[in-house]
C-alpha cells in the first residue's frame, strides 16, 4: 500500500518536474517573436519586479511575526497598546503610492506607444489583412493582393502587419500570443491591430473570447515567412482554383467547426465592407456613408457608441 | 456608576422599541428610492447610447406629439399636487379629505397611464413597435419602466384608500402614506427627466 | 398549457446529467423521509423556515451557500477532469455543449449562490449583535431576501434536470446570449436566477445599511465600529448602488429575448459593447462586495487572536472607504481589448492600480497588528495567514493586468482565471471560512473541532496552490480560458497537475464535512459556556452562546473601540442590570417563504413561456405584499419576567464557570 503511494508520488513528481522544465520554452507569451510582444513582456517583468517590493516584506513579516509573537513565546514583547505609529503608517501608505506612481508612468507611456491602432514604424510597406471572425473559423482577406485564406494566416517577417478586424457573428478576440496584443472582433464594427514578426516560424493563433459551440476549435496557424517565400506563397494562392465569391463566402460563413485550410485566388470586391455593413443596414443611408469613410475606433469613451455618428 | 449606566441603557431601550419603527422605514424607503434612481440612471444611460440608432426607422421628430405629451405630463404633475394636499389633510386628521384626495390622485394617475398606453398603442399599430430599432427599444423600455412604477403606485393608492377607510389614520397607515407620498413625488421627478431627455430634446 | 416545456426538455440520454439529477433527487427524498420519520416538520417550519430571527436566517443562508458550494465544486472537478483529458485526439468525456454549461454554472453558482449567501449569512449572524441591536431593521424583508436567493438557486438546480443552463459564462456574453445564437432555455435560466437573487441581495443591502446607520447601541460612534461592521456598511453601499445596474442590464436582455428588442443585438441599432459596460459596472463592485466583508473578518480575527487592538484602525477604515469609492471607477479593465481609445485605457488602468494602494495598506496594518501581540493559532488564524501569503500574489497579478498593454497578452487566458481565483479563494472564501469557524460557537453554543479545521485549511491551501499555479503558467503558454478541448499537447501536463490540485481541495472539503460531524458528536467537550470563547473584543461576545432571540436583555453602552474588551478591562462586562423591561420582537411569518415560492414559480414560468403561470405568480406576489401591508400585528412581547428568567440562567452558568471567564484575566488592563 505504502509502496503504491510512493510510486504515485514519484510519478506526480516526475510530471511536475518535466512539465516545469519543458514549460519555460513553451511560455509563448514570454518568448515573443516581435517588438509588440517584447515590449509587453518587459511590462510584465517590470510590474512583477516593482510589486515584489511590497510582496517580499509581506512574506517575511507573516512568518517572522507569527513565529516571534506566538502566544507560547513568553519572552517576546507584548504591547497591546502599540496600535498606532505615524512612522509606520507613513511608510505603508507612501511606498505603495510610489510604486503605483512608477507603474502609472509606465502605463501612460506604454499604453500610447503600444496602442494596437498605431502603425508600427518601419521602412517596409505594411501588409494589410482584413480579418473576419466566422462561426467558428477565421477568414483572412489580403486586399493588396486580392487573395484570401481560411484558417491560415501567412505573412512576411520583419514587415508591419496592419489588421482590420470584424465579426460576421458574435464577439471574438483575435490573438497570436507570440506576436503580442489581442483585439476583439465585433459585428458591424471594425477594430484594428498592428503587429510585426521579427522572425520566421509557425505560431499559434486563436480566438480568446468564448464564442459558442465551436470555440475550442477556432484556432489557426500564423506562418511567418521570408519576404521571398511570402511572394511565392501569394503567387501560389493566385493559382488556386477557388475564388471567394459572395456565394463561396455564404458557404464558408455557415456555422461549422474546423473548416479545412483553403486559399482563394480572388475576392469579391468590397467583401469586408459588406460584412461590416450587413449589420448596419439599419443606419440609414447617410450614416452608412459616414461609416464607410471612417477609419477610427469603435469607441472613444466607456459608452463608446460614437462609432455611428461622429468618428 | 455601573448601575446608573445600565439604567440609562434600559430607558434607551424602551425608546428604541417604540419610537423607531416609522423612522427606520422612512429611511429605508429613502435608500430604496436611491437605488431605484440608479436603475433609472442605467436606463437613461442606455437611451443616451442607443437613442439615436433609428435603424432606418422613424426618429422622435416623426413620432412624438408634444402637446399630447404636455397634457399627459400635466396629469402626473397635478396628481403630485393633489397628493401634497392629501398629506396636508392627513396632518390635519381629516379622514374624509384624505380619501377624496387619494381618489383624485388615483384618477389623475390613471389618466396618465391611459394616455401613455394610448401613445404606445398608436406607435405599435403604426409599425413603430419596440423591436423596430434600438431607439424604439430604449424609448419603450425607459418610458414603460416609469409607467410600470406608476401602475404599482396606483395599486398602492387603492391599498391606502381601503386602509384609511378600514383602519382610520393610525400610526401604521400614516407611515405608509408618508412612503407612498415619497414614491409618488419621486415618480414625478423621474418623469420630468423622461419628458426632457426623451421627448423635448428628441423633438427639438 | 406548458409553454415551450415538453418532455424532450429532460436530458434522458445524457448519463452524467441524469446521474446528477437522480442522486440529488434521492438525497432530497432521504432528507424529507428523515424529517418525516423524526417528526421534525413542525420544528423545522416554526423554528426555522418562517422564523424572522436574524441568526436563524443567517444559518439558513450559510446552509444554502454550503449546498451550492458542493454543486459548484462538482462543476469545477468536472471541468478540471475534462481539461486534463481532452488534449489532441482525446476529446474528453464531455461534449462542448455540456462543458460550456458547466463553466457557466460554476461561475454563476460560486459568485451569486455561494459567495453572496455565505456573506449575507455571516452578516446576519454577526451584524445586529456587533452593533448592539436586537434584530435587523426590517426582519420580514430579511426573510424575503433570503427566499429570493433560494428561489434563484432553485431555478439553477431545476435547470440541471429540465432544459439546460446558459453557455455564456457567469458574466454573459453579448451578443452570444441573444435569441439568434441561443434559442434554448439556458440563458433564460441564468438570467432569471441572477435577476431574482439580485433583487434579494439589493434588499439585504438596504436592510443592513439601515441597521448599521440607525440601530447602533448608544456610544457606538462610526469611528468606534468594529471593522467587520465597517466592511459590511461599505459593502451595503456598493450593493445599493450597483445591483440596480445589474437589474437594469438583465431587464434589457429580457426585453431583447422576450419582446425582440435591440439592446445588445448586432444589427437593428443594438450595441453589444453596452452589455460589457453595464454588466461590469455591477460586476466589478460585486467583486468588492464579496471581498470587503472578508477583509472585515480578517480584521476581527487578527485582532482577537493577536490579543491586541487593530493596528491603524483609522487607516483601515479609510482604506476600506477608499476601496468602496474606487471600485466604481475600474469596470473597463474587464475589456481593455475592445478597441478603446488610449486615454480611456490609461484612465481605467491607473484607477485599477490605485485600488492596490489601500489594499496593500490593509495587509500591512494586519501584519503590524500581529507585531508585539500574543498570537494564538486557532483555525481562523490559519485561514488568515493563508490569505496573507496567497492574496498578495493575486494582488501582484492583478496589478500586472491593470497595465493595458500587459493585459493585451494575458486577457481571457488561464492567467486571468488563475488571478481571479487567487482573489476569490484565498481572498474571499478563506475569510468566510475563518468567520464561520470564529462565529460558529456564538450561534450553536459549541466550538468547531480544531484538528479537522486545520486539516481543511491545509487541503484548501495546498490544493489551491497546486490547482492554480499551473494555470498561471498556462496563461503564459497562451492557453485561452473555457476550452473544452485543445490540440497543444504541451498544455496537458499542467492541466493534469491542476486536476490533482482540485482533488486536494476536495480533501479539504471532505475535512470540512468531517469537522462539522465530529464537532457535533463531541459538542459536550467544546461547549462555550461564557459566550466568549476566543477572548473576543467586540460586542457580539457579550451575549450568551447561543445568544437569546433578543440578543441583549439590555442594550449595552459603548465607550471605546473594541467595546467588549473595554468592558472586560473595566471589569463591568458581566454586571447585572437592576431591572429588565418587556422586549418587543417580530412575530414569525410565512410571508417571505410564500413570496420565494411564488417567485420561483414566476421564474420557471418565464423560462418556459408558461404565461398563465407567470401572471398567476405575479398576482399572488402582489396579493401577498398587500396582505402583509394590512397586517399591523407583527410583534410579540417577551415579558420582563421571562427575560429575567432567561438571564438568571445565563448568570448562573457564568458563575459556575468562573475559571473559563476571560474577564478575570483581562480586568484592569494587561501588561
Amino acid at each position: 500500500m505504502r509502496k503504491k503511494f510512493y510510486d504515485l508520488g514519484k510519478v506526480i513528481g516526475l510530471i511536475v518536474i518535466t512539465a516545469f522544465l519543458s514549460g519555460c520554452s513553451k511560455m509563448v507569451v514570454l518568448n515573443p517573436k516581435g517588438p509588440v510582444g517584447s515590449e509587453e513582456r518587459f511590462l510584465i517583468y517590470m510590474a512583477f519586479g516593482l510589486m515584489l517590493i511590497v510582496i517580499i516584506p509581506v512574506f517575511v513579516m507573516v512568518f517572522w511575526f507569527a513565529a516571534k509573537y506566538r502566544a507560547s513565546n513568553k519572552k517576546a514583547n507584548y504591547d497591546p497598546k502599540w496600535t498606532d505609529s505615524a512612522k509606520v503608517e507613513f511608510v505603508i501608505w507612501v511606498v505603495p503610492i510610489l510604486i503605483v506612481a512608477a507603474l502609472s508612468y509606465l502605463t501612460i507611456t506604454r499604453t500610447s506607444s503600444l496602442d494596437p491602432y498605431k502603425p508600427l514604424p518601419s521602412n517596409v510597406k505594411p501588409v494589410r489583412v482584413e480579418v473576419v471572425s466566422l462561426d467558428w473559423n477565421w477568414l483572412f482577406i489580403y486586399p493588396d493582393y486580392n487573395i484570401a485564406s481560411v484558417n491560415e494566416l501567412v505573412f512576411p517577417e520583419k514587415t508591419p502587419l496592419s489588421f482590420k478586424l470584424t465579426s460576421a457573428s458574435v464577439m471574438t478576440s483575435f490573438f497570436i500570443p507570440q506576436l503580442g496584443s489581442q483585439m476583439y472582433a465585433m459585428a458591424g464594427m471594425q477594430t484594428q491591430l498592428n503587429l510585426l514578426a521579427s522572425d520566421t516560424g509557425t505560431f499559434m493563433g486563436q480566438n480568446n473570447e468564448f464564442s459558442g459551440h465551436g470555440y475550442a476549435n477556432m484556432h489557426f496557424k500564423a506562418i511567418s515567412k521570408t519576404p521571398a517565400e511570402f511572394e511565392a506563397w501569394v503567387k501560389m494562392v493566385k493559382q488556386s482554383p477557388d475564388s471567394l465569391s459572395m456565394k463561396t463566402y455564404e458557404h464558408v460563413s455557415q456555422p461549422n467547426v474546423g473548416y479545412p485550410v483553403t486559399t482563394y485566388s480572388s475576392v469579391a470586391p468590397g467583401l469586408f465592407n459588406h460584412i461590416v455593413g450587413q449589420f448596419m443596414e439599419w443606419m440609414g443611408r447617410e450614416m452608412k456613408m459616414k461609416h464607410m469613410k471612417m477609419n477610427g475606433k469603435p469607441g472613444s469613451g466607456p459608452m463608446n457608441n460614437k462609432i455611428m455618428e461622429d468618428n | 456608576m455601573n448601575t446608573e449606566v445600565t439604567n440609562i441603557n434600559a430607558n434607551n431601550t424602551v425608546e428604541l422599541e417604540h419610537g423607531h419603527g416609522a423612522e427606520l422605514k422612512t429611511f429605508g424607503f429613502w435608500i430604496y428610492l436611491m437605488s431605484d434612481l440608479v436603475l433609472f440612471s442605467a436606463l437613461f444611460a442606455t437611451f443616451a447610447v442607443i437613442g439615436y440608432n433609428y435603424a432606418g426607422g422613424p426618429g422622435p421628430k416623426q413620432l412624438f406629439d408634444l402637446p399630447y405629451l404636455f397634457t399627459e405630463t400635466m396629469f402626473l404633475l397635478f396628481s403630485s399636487v393633489t397628493f401634497g394636499l392629501t398629506m396636508v389633510a392627513m396632518n390635519g386628521n381629516a379622514k374624509k379629505r384624505v380619501i377624496t384626495g387619494l381618489v383624485i390622485t388615483f384618477l389623475l394617475g390613471l389618466g396618465f397611464i391611459f394616455m401613455e398606453l394610448h401613445e404606445f398603442y398608436g406607435l405599435i399599430a403604426a409599425g413603430h413597435g419596440p423591436s423596430r430599432s434600438g431607439f424604439l427599444s430604449a424609448f419603450f423600455t425607459l418610458v414603460g419602466t416609469h409607467g410600470t412604477h406608476v401602475f404599482f403606485g396606483l395599486i398602492w393608492i387603492i391599498v391606502m384608500i381601503s386602509q384609511v377607510v378600514k383602519k382610520g389614520l393610525t400610526d401604521g397607515v400614516r407611515s405608509r402614506m408618508m412612503r407612498l407620498s415619497m414614491f409618488w413625488h419621486f415618480l414625478d421627478l423621474v418623469w420630468i427627466g423622461v419628458f426632457t431627455v426623451v421627448y423635448l430634446l428628441g423633438v427639438l | 398549457m406548458f409553454g415551450k416545456l415538453t418532455l424532450s426538455a429532460i436530458p434522458y440520454n445524457d448519463p452524467i446529467i441524469m446521474g446528477a439529477v437522480i442522486s440529488s433527487t434521492v438525497l432530497g427524498l432521504i432528507i424529507i423521509a428523515l424529517i418525516t420519520y423524526f417528526k421534525k416538520w413542525s420544528y423545522l417550519w416554526n423554528e426555522w423556515l418562517i422564523s424572522l430571527d436574524h441568526k436563524k436566517i443567517g444559518v439558513m443562508y450559510i446552509v444554502l451557500a454550503g449546498v451550492m458550494l458542493l454543486r459548484g465544486f462538482a462543476d469545477a472537478v468536472m471541468m478540471r477532469a475534462q481539461q486534463a483529458m481532452a488534449a489532441g485526439a482525446n476529446h474528453g468525456y464531455l461534449t462542448p455543449h455540456h462543458f460550456d454549461q458547466i463553466f457557466s454554472s460554476h461561475g454563476t453558482i460560486m459568485i451569486i449562490f455561494v459567495a453572496m449567501p455565505f456573506m449575507v449569512g455571516l452578516m446576519n449572524l454577526v451584524i445586529p449583535q456587533q452593533v448592539g441591536a436586537r434584530d435587523v431593521a426590517f426582519p420580514l424583508l430579511n426573510s424575503v431576501s433570503f427566499y429570493m436567493t433560494v428561489a434563484g438557486a432553485g431555478l439553477i438546480m431545476i435547470s440541471l434536470g429540465i432544459g439546460e443552463f446558459s453557455n455564456t459564462g457567469w458574466s454573459g456574453l453579448a451578443p452570444l446570449f441573444e435569441l439568434k445564437y441561443n434559442p434554448g432555455s439556458g440563458v433564460d435560466y441564468w438570467m432569471w436566477a441572477v435577476q431574482i437573487s439580485g433583487v434579494g441581495s439589493l434588499l439585504s443591502g438596504v436592510n443592513f445599511f439601515v441597521t448599521i446607520i440607525k440601530m447602533r447601541a448608544p456610544g457606538l460612534k462610526l469611528m468606534r465600529m468594529p471593522l467587520f461592521t465597517w466592511a459590511t456598511l461599505t459593502t451595503n453601499v456598493l450593493m445599493i448602488l450597483s445591483f440596480p445596474v445589474l437589474t437594469g442590464a438583465l431587464f434589457l436582455l429580457t426585453m431583447d429575448r422576450y419582446l425582440g428588442m435591440h439592446f445588445f443585438t448586432n444589427g437593428m441599432g443594438g450595441n453589444m459593447m453596452m452589455w460589457n459596460n453595464l454588466f461590469w459596472m455591477w460586476g466589478h463592485p460585486e467583486v468588492y462586495i464579496v471581498i470587503l466583508p472578508a477583509f472585515g473578518i480578517y480584521s476581527e480575527v487578527v485582532a482577537t487572536f493577536s490579543r491586541k487592538r487593530l493596528f491603524g484602525y483609522k487607516s483601515l477604515v479609510y482604506a476600506t472607504a477608499a476601496i468602496m469609492f474606487l471600485s466604481f471607477t475600474v469596470w473597463l479593465h474587464h475589456f481593455f481589448t475592445m478597441g478603446n481609445s488610449v486615454d480611456v485605457n490609461i484612465f481605467f488602468g491607473i484607477a485599477t492600480m490605485f485600488i492596490a494602494i489601500p489594499t496593500g495598506v490593509k495587509i500591512y496594518d494586519w501584519l503590524f497588528t500581529m507585531y508585539r501581540g500574543r498570537i494564538k493559532f486557532d483555525a481562523p488564524m490559519y485561514w488568515t495567514m493563508g490569505f496573507f501569503v496567497f492574496f498578495v500574489v493575486g494582488g501582484m497579478t492583478g496589478v500586472l493586468m491593470a497595465i493595458p498593454p500587459a493585459d493585451f497578452v494575458v486577457h481571457n487566458s488561464l492567467f486571468l482565471v488563475a488571478h481571479f481565483h487567487n482573489m476569490l479563494i484565498p481572498g474571499v472564501l478563506f475569510g468566510y471560512f475563518a468567520g464561520f469557524h470564529y462565529w460558529f460557537p456564538k450561534v450553536f453554543g459549541f466550538r468547531l473541532n480544531e484538528k479537522w479545521g486545520k486539516r481543511a485549511f491545509w487541503g484548501w491551501a495546498i490544493g489551491f496552490f497546486v490547482a492554480f499555479a499551473p494555470l498561471y503558467v498556462l496563461g503564459f503558454m497562451g492557453m485561452p480560458r473555457r476550452m473544452s478541448h485543445y490540440s497543444v499537447l504541451a498544455w496537458q501536463p499542467y492541466l493534469i497537475i491542476a486536476a490533482i490540485g482540485a482533488a486536494i481541495i476536495g480533501l479539504g472539503v471532505l475535512a470540512q464535512i468531517m469537522q462539522i460531524y465530529v464537532s457535533i458528536k463531541e459538542r459536550k467537550e467544546n461547549m462555550d459556556v461564557t459566550g466568549d470563547p476566543w477572548n473576543g473584543r467586540t460586542l457580539e461576545w457579550l451575549t450568551a452562546s447561543p445568544s437569546p432571540e433578543y440578543n441583549f436583555a439590555v442594550i449595552p453602552k459603548v465607550e471605546d473601540i473594541d467595546a467588549f474588551w473595554d468592558m472586560k478591562e473595566k471589569g463591568i462586562a458581566y454586571d447585572r442590570p437592576k431591572v429588565y423591561h418587556d422586549i418587543h420582537m417580530p412575530k414569525n411569518t410565512a410571508a417571505g417563504l410564500i413570496m420565494g415560492v411564488v417567485t420561483l414559480g414566476f421564474g420557471f414560468a418565464m423560462v418556459w413561456h408558461i404565461w398563465w403561470l407567470a401572471i398567476v405568480s405575479i398576482v399572488a406576489l402582489i396579493a401577498t405584499v398587500i396582505k402583509v401591508a394590512f397586517n399591523d400585528d407583527v410583534e410579540y412581547v417577551i415579558p420582563a419576567a421571562e427575560v429575567k428568567k432567561i438571564e438568571d440562567e445565563r448568570f448562573r452558568i457564568l458563575a459556575e464557570n468562573q475559571d473559563k471567564n476571560f474577564m478575570n484575566e483581562v480586568k484592569g488592563g494587561t501588561k
